[in-house]
């Protein structure tokens, strides 16, 4: 099948630029972060014994949420302005071509190399379907539902007349019924966040071991790396 | 005609030079010109009381119980002086049919001028027959008075949100006030908690007579003076809270030192009510200071929120209850068993398609 012994003839691909990189990685940290510290902001260490003064426990834990959260909401700002900035792989993960009949054709035969049916995935130099749709769904519009549920809890804290309260916990905690229900589904959705970057982490290693091309070092350097010569025949 | 302030001051012994005082005193405290003093006098002399109906749907009274406690104005003081108590079942002499007349008699004369004060709240299940007032259902008397009033005052959880008896099942379809169908379009003011301070109480309906309008409301209809804070906002517990002191079970050393209750189930953060800082019984304590973690009784739905010893509340839906946490470890736990298998899976299919290679 692999005919790894022959002389690559293709070239690497610049394909992760490095403002998409740096981005990448400060986001994977921060998301870390929030996840950690929100975890315990809904369920706090044991309590420390002492005078109240001594210590700032909670307070730390929800300063660095914050802290983290503002850096997310930043990257992400950024992120969406690189779509446009960035080279035509930036965009993919925000703008999926449903309408496009070889999307499907590929997403279909990314799932049959899932499912251990297909012999060998498309090449690809960006995302393959499959990819992008997990992004899309589980990332892009996770981390969105995060971010502007979290301004809205933010903003209880900050109180009325501030941006965060009047433009977020405004209209998004009566939506949710009440400040209770909004941490509930802010903290569902950080689990929905921890099953993406297990399967995140979990795909790209695969994907490095068993696709054609190279995806963790290219997280890394910016270049994708291929192990045949063939033509690439995926979009994208 | 109803009694004007100046009618009701000089039948409580008031002179009238002191009522003239009074009224200078009211404009030098406003910031206002000795010019005003006889406006005030004249509007004092001439502005009739507020009239009120207190309409009783599904509750438990714990509404008047708590009004009546006001300190700061005495309950006494606003039944009395500031408004015209129509109609209270609860508090009033008249019974029976006598009392009902006078219904109808304050919406004929006060048409769209009195303020329709709603404790409780109407069921919808069987027409309305789970709550007969006078022998009609609640319902139509709520709508009927509604659609006169001026403005309605909804008391309490029950009218505000629909509090314990709308909570799942709900059996009775108890509905609150502003989303009974067919209910009027009138403005309605939500004054939640079970019950709500008596000093909130109070304070809306002085408020209301001051200065002729209702107060400035949050999006959800409740006046911000009282509810734009949560109980964390202004605990006096905070510190333990941010310093990370938890009392971790009711009979540990952490509970007798009054560190804060947030492991214990206290609502504080999520609730939305002037106790941290009115407080209950003329300022004397509230729930947290009792040592009791706050339930959040002035939220929407808090009966269905699990327990009350919980941080964490329930999740209801496929057919199980569980904590957000729960549910998120759990889907977690088999994303990453499936992608452990699965991983499993493709060592095994790349070893045999290179031993096929071979």
């Amino acid at each position: 099948m692999v005919q790894s012994n022959q002389r690559h003839s293709e070239e690497a691909v610049y394909i992760y630029e490095a403002p998409l990189r740096i981005w990448h990685w400060i986001n994977a940290l921060a998301i870390v972060v929030l996840c950690v510290t929100g975890y315990f902001m809904g369920e706090p260490l044991p309590s420390v014994s002492g005078e109240a003064y001594d210590y700032y426990i909670m307070g730390y834990i929800r300063w660095m949420h914050f802290v983290a959260g503002y850096v997310v909401i930043v990257g992400f700002l950024f992120r969406i302005y690189w779509a446009f900035m960035g080279n035509r792989h930036a965009m993919q993960i925000f703008l999926i071509p449903v309408w496009k009949g070889w999307w499907w054709k590929e997403l279909f035969h990314e799932l049959l190399w899932y499912a251990m049916i297909a012999k060998e995935p498309k090449k690809y130099a960006g995302h393959n379907p499959l990819a992008v749709l997990t992004m899309h769904l589980a990332f892009v519009w996770v981390l969105i539902f995060l971010i502007f549920t979290g301004l809205a809890l933010y903003g209880e804290g900050t109180g009325m007349g501030t941006w965060q309260y009047d433009y977020f916990s405004d209209w998004i905690i009566p939506l949710f019924g009440q400040s209770q229900d909004l941490h509930t589904w802010h903290r569902i959705g950080m689990w929905v966040m921890i099953c993406f970057v297990i399967t995140h982490m979990y795909v790209a290693v695969r994907e490095d071991i068993m696709s054609r091309q190279s995806i963790i070092s290219s997280i890394v350097s910016g270049w994708r790396m291929y192990k045949d010569s063939r033509p690439m025949d995926g979009h994208e | 005609m109803h009694e004007t302030f100046y009618d009701v001051m000089r039948r409580q012994g008031i002179t009238r030079r002191s009522f003239l005082k009074y009224c200078s005193l009211a404009a030098a405290a406003l910031g206002l010109g000795p010019s005003f003093v006889p406006k005030i006098a004249h509007a004092m002399e001439t502005k009739p009381r507020i009239p009120v109906l207190w309409l009783h749907g599904l509750e438990c009274t714990c509404c008047s119980e708590s009004f009546l406690r006001s300190a700061h104005p005495l309950a006494k003081d606003v039944i009395l002086s500031m408004i015209s108590l129509d109609y209270d079942d609860t508090i009033m002499a008249a019974a029976g049919h006598q009392a009902e007349a006078i219904i109808e008699e304050t919406i004929e004369k006060y048409d769209g001028n009195y303020i329709l004060a709603v404790e409780g709240n109407a069921p919808l299940n069987e027409d309305g027959m789970y709550c007969i007032i006078g022998g009609k259902p609640f319902v139509e008397q709520l709508r009927h008075a509604a659609s006169h009033a001026k403005a309605i005052v909804s008391w309490g959880s029950c009218a505000s949100w629909g509090c314990v008896q709308a909570a799942r099942p709900n059996p009775t379809r108890a509905t609150p006030t502003h989303m009974v169908p067919g209910i009027a379009d009138k403005p309605i003011i939500k004054v939640p908690g079970c019950p709500p301070i008596s000093e909130v109480m109070t304070a809306v309906i002085t408020y209301m007579l001051t200065f002729e309008k209702m107060p400035e409301l949050d999006r959800q209809g409740r006046p911000k003076m009282f509810y734009s804070q949560r109980i964390h906002d202004k605990c006096y517990r905070r510190p333990h809270f941010d310093a990370g002191q938890f009392v971790e079970s009711f009979d540990d050393e952490g509970a007798r030192k009054g560190y804060c209750l947030y492991k214990v189930g206290c609502k504080g953060p999520t609730t939305y009510n002037a106790c941290s800082t009115v407080r209950w019984n003329g300022g004397l304590s509230f729930p947290i200071q009792a040592g009791h973690p706050c339930i959040g009784c002035s939220e929407d739905g808090f009966w269905d929120k699990g327990s009350f010893y919980e941080r964490q509340t329930n999740v209801k839906g496929f057919g199980i209850e569980a904590s957000a946490d729960r549910i998120g470890a759990t889907s977690a736990a088999i994303v990453g068993g499936a992608a452990a298998v699965h991983a499993a899976a493709s060592v095994v299919k790349h070893m045999t398609s290179k031993g096929n290679q071979e």
